[in-house]
């Protein structure tokens, strides 16, 4: 228990003493008085530091004034039509700007189908395979040369078990894996942390796709459930896709953007 | 009776009963009604002892719960005692029936911004929207073609109402100004209406039967005031000043009673011929967002009804509304129940009390809008849970909910015969439920994005709904 508060509890269980507010305006009438004494007095870098205090209180104080103070300039009153009506019963609440454009389903299946989006980042640099991979030499003697060992960030999924080593040829260095994703809506202009649920096409190659990994201009799946956006038939949408945007293996998180 | 006497005759499968209407008052004396009867029996019993010329349909409720089967397997299902008089509740149904709507009859673009309210025109005819490209405009629903665009707003069109005889058409929009809109031409009728500082949030006509032909309504607005307005005058009649925050929705009832619910957690009752407060309800613990009356539907369509008929005269128009009115009301108090962002709803008879008659509770969200049926009898509430809730429209006791919009719901709409129930959401979807059933009619999708207004028209043939993707939809069956 603290035992600092003991004058708090006399005044309490007592009340002030007689003299109190009298003492008290005379400290805070004298308070001026010390204080330019000690402003006359503080010589160095303790009068430049304390110079530089009052200056700071002095602004903020004519700031406040000013604050208060009646404008006497004539304002224009802000009439004019903008963007983004909304009834008269949501004038008033704190509307989350969420400028859902919901693409239509139809039209995504389709893009599905022939494998297209149109994307963000439409061209990639492609990835020669020794960047890719590095080989892993394993055997006795070390002279067999037919496991590798991605090198860039991966994702893989959460029912994914390891083969034994003997048959593994492609290993998915845990420190580069990757479950989440930030992805940034570009009409919101906000971004999210965002489950992802698989990698839908890497341009590098389906061998790429199909091992999960996530190069620059990868399009990854998300789980959007949580930003509540619905379709035209009123269900809400669980995933969409996005294009990873920065190069995850130098960054160590994925920055992506969501296809709308 | 003869009910009595054959039940005399056969005394082992007898259950006392006690037929009610909605409000309580007990038809006759508790009598034996044989245990093989079912809602077809009770209803051919009930039209002969009201002696109605015509045979009306009628629900019956025990313990608010609809009885559908024979009154032995309820009996069986529910182990009631048989000492007791049992009290069915005879609740008389509409005599029409409106089919559900389950397509899109046509899509019209047109706005070039986000619909942001649409209404049919009290004799369903007619359809206008407004929207955030600052116009209002009007539709032909025959051809389901644009009819007039009405150009003269300066900022978004939020509010749109149709006189209850649907001669004319108000727009309220955000920079606060109010236009009048012959709907036969697609002119400006006069000057803008000005005088509210911040834009409008609800526009309420005079109920025809108070005044024909229709002159004065009432708007709310941001800036904290009520103002009621004279059409043929042009100008503010009277402002309601009083409340301390934005006011969110107005209503005027039957017996001439203003009713405006606002920011400040308080709904107000004014008195329209001085601007008088009469009343200050309150109990909401935040903003009171939506109100509904009870008899708000028969308010709304005004003269007009489910035949058709057209009236020459304002007098018969005011006679035909007054008689409607009268017959939906029946002897019960006005009931007005107010949804709030603090997830409940009040229940309030303002006429008798200041204090609500009930609360009701339940969403997990605010609620954004809440709607009474045609005939009273129940209470819809649209909220941001992602849900439309059911109510009793008499007690106020919860009876079902609807779930199935993944978005917040922000509009719903009755049906004429309050048998269906239509609900917009920002999920981009539109969906008719079933009352009877209490289940999902129908799912609607089409709308690109967010729905804000629903419609569905006073003849029931037609839905109409416009959203966030700029074009308005038309819905039939």
């Amino acid at each position: 228990m603290p035992q600092g508060d003991h004058i708090e509890l006399h005044q309490k269980r007592h009340g002030y003493r007689l003299d109190h507010f009298e003492r008290k305006r005379k400290r805070e009438a004298r308070e001026v008085h010390k204080r330019s004494a000690m402003a006359k007095k503080a010589l160095g870098i303790k009068g430049k530091m304390f110079a530089k205090k009052r200056y700071a209180e002095k602004a903020l104080m004519k700031k406040t004034i000013a604050m208060h103070e009646e404008s006497s300039t004539r304002r224009k009153v802000d009439d004019k039509v903008h963007e983004g009506a909304v009834p008269a019963y949501l004038l008033d609440r704190e509307s989350t700007t969420r400028a859902k454009v919901l693409s239509n389903t139809i039209k995504q299946k389709r893009k599905e189908k022939a494998g297209k989006w149109e994307v963000p980042l439409p061209k990639v640099r492609p990835v020669a395979e020794d960047e890719m991979f590095r080989v892993i030499r394993t055997g006795k003697r070390k002279t067999k040369q037919w496991k590798r060992m991605v090198t860039k960030a991966t994702f893989v999924g959460p029912s994914f078990t390891r083969k034994p080593p003997k048959y593994e040829r492609f290993i998915r260095p845990s420190g580069l894996r990757f479950t989440k994703a930030h992805v940034t809506h570009p009409e919101l202009k906000c971004t999210f942390n965002l489950e992802i649920i698989g990698v839908k096409k890497n341009p590098n190659g389906t061998m790429y796709t199909s091992l999960g990994v996530m190069t620059k201009g990868t399009i990854i799946e998300v789980n959007v459930s949580e930003l509540g956006l619905v379709t035209p038939a009123g269900k809400v949408v669980w995933g969409k896709y996005a294009q990873v945007t920065n190069n995850p293996e130098n960054d160590g998180c994925i920055n992506a953007v969501l296809l709308v | 009776m003869e009910v009595e006497a054959r039940a005399e005759s056969m005394n082992t499968n007898t259950v006392m009963c006690l037929l009610t209407d909605p409000e309580g008052t007990p038809l006759g004396s508790s009598m034996y009604i044989p245990q093989s009867a079912g809602p077809l029996q009770l209803q051919e019993l009930v039209n002969k002892l009201l002696n109605n010329e015509e045979k009306l349909p009628y629900a019956f409720y025990i313990e608010d719960k609809e009885l559908v089967v024979q009154l032995e397997t309820y009996l069986e299902k529910n182990k009631v005692s048989v000492e007791k008089s049992l009290r069915i509740i005879y609740q008389p149904q509409a005599i029409f029936r409106i089919r559900p709507v389950n397509r899109c009859s046509s899509t019209i673009a047109g706005h070039t911004e986000a619909v942001l309210t649409v209404a049919f025109s009290p004799d369903g005819r007619n359809l206008a929207s407004g929207s955030g490209d600052t116009t209002v405009r009007l539709w032909d629903l025959n051809t389901q073609t644009p009819l007039f665009t009405c150009t003269g707003h300066k900022n978004w069109v939020l509010c749109i109402a149709w006189s209850p005889d649907g001669k004319t058409l108000i727009s309220g929009s955000k920079a606060g100004e109010l236009l009048c809109w012959d709907p036969q031409t697609g002119k400006q009728s006069g000057n803008p209406l000005t005088g509210h500082k911040k834009w409008i949030t609800g526009i309420s006509w005079e109920p025809v039967h108070l005044k024909s032909p229709c002159r004065r309504f009432v708007s709310s607005s941001k800036d904290g005031d009520a103002r009621i307005w004279d059409v043929s005058l042009k100008k503010c009649v009277i402002c309601l000043t009083g409340h301390t925050l934005a006011v969110t929705c107005v209503k005027w009832g039957g017996d001439g009673l203003i009713y405006t619910s606002s920011q400040d957690c308080t709904i107000k009752v004014w008195e329209s011929s001085q601007g008088k407060l009469i009343r200050e309800l309150k109990g909401h613990g935040h903003w009171v967002n939506s109100l509904a009356l009870s008899t708000e539907y028969v308010l709304r369509t005004g003269a007009f009804d489910h035949t058709g008929k057209q009236f020459s005269s304002p007098e018969e128009m005011k006679h035909a509304a007054l008689e409607r009115y009268n017959k939906m009301r029946g002897n019960a108090p006005e009931r007005l129940v107010s949804g709030s962002d603090d997830f409940t709803m009040f229940l309030w008879e303002p006429n008798v009390s200041k204090h609500p008659k009930a609360r009701l509770t339940g969403h997990q969200q605010l609620v954004n809008h809440v709607y009474f049926s045609p005939d009273g009898q129940w209470i819809a509430s649209a909220s941001f849970d992602k849900s439309v809730k059911l109510w009793n429209g008499a007690t106020g006791k919860f009876v079902a909910a609807f779930r199935g919009h993944v978005g917040p719901v922000y509009q719903i709409s009755w049906s004429a015969d309050s048998r269906l129930l239509l609900s917009g959401s920002k999920d981009s979807t539109l969906k008719v439920w079933d009352i009877h059933k209490q289940k999902l009619k129908q799912d609607l999708p089409g709308h690109e994005d967010e729905v804000f207004a629903v419609d569905w028209s006073p003849d029931g043939e037609k839905v109409a709904s416009g959203g966030r993707d700029r074009v308005l939809k038309l819905w039939m069956n």
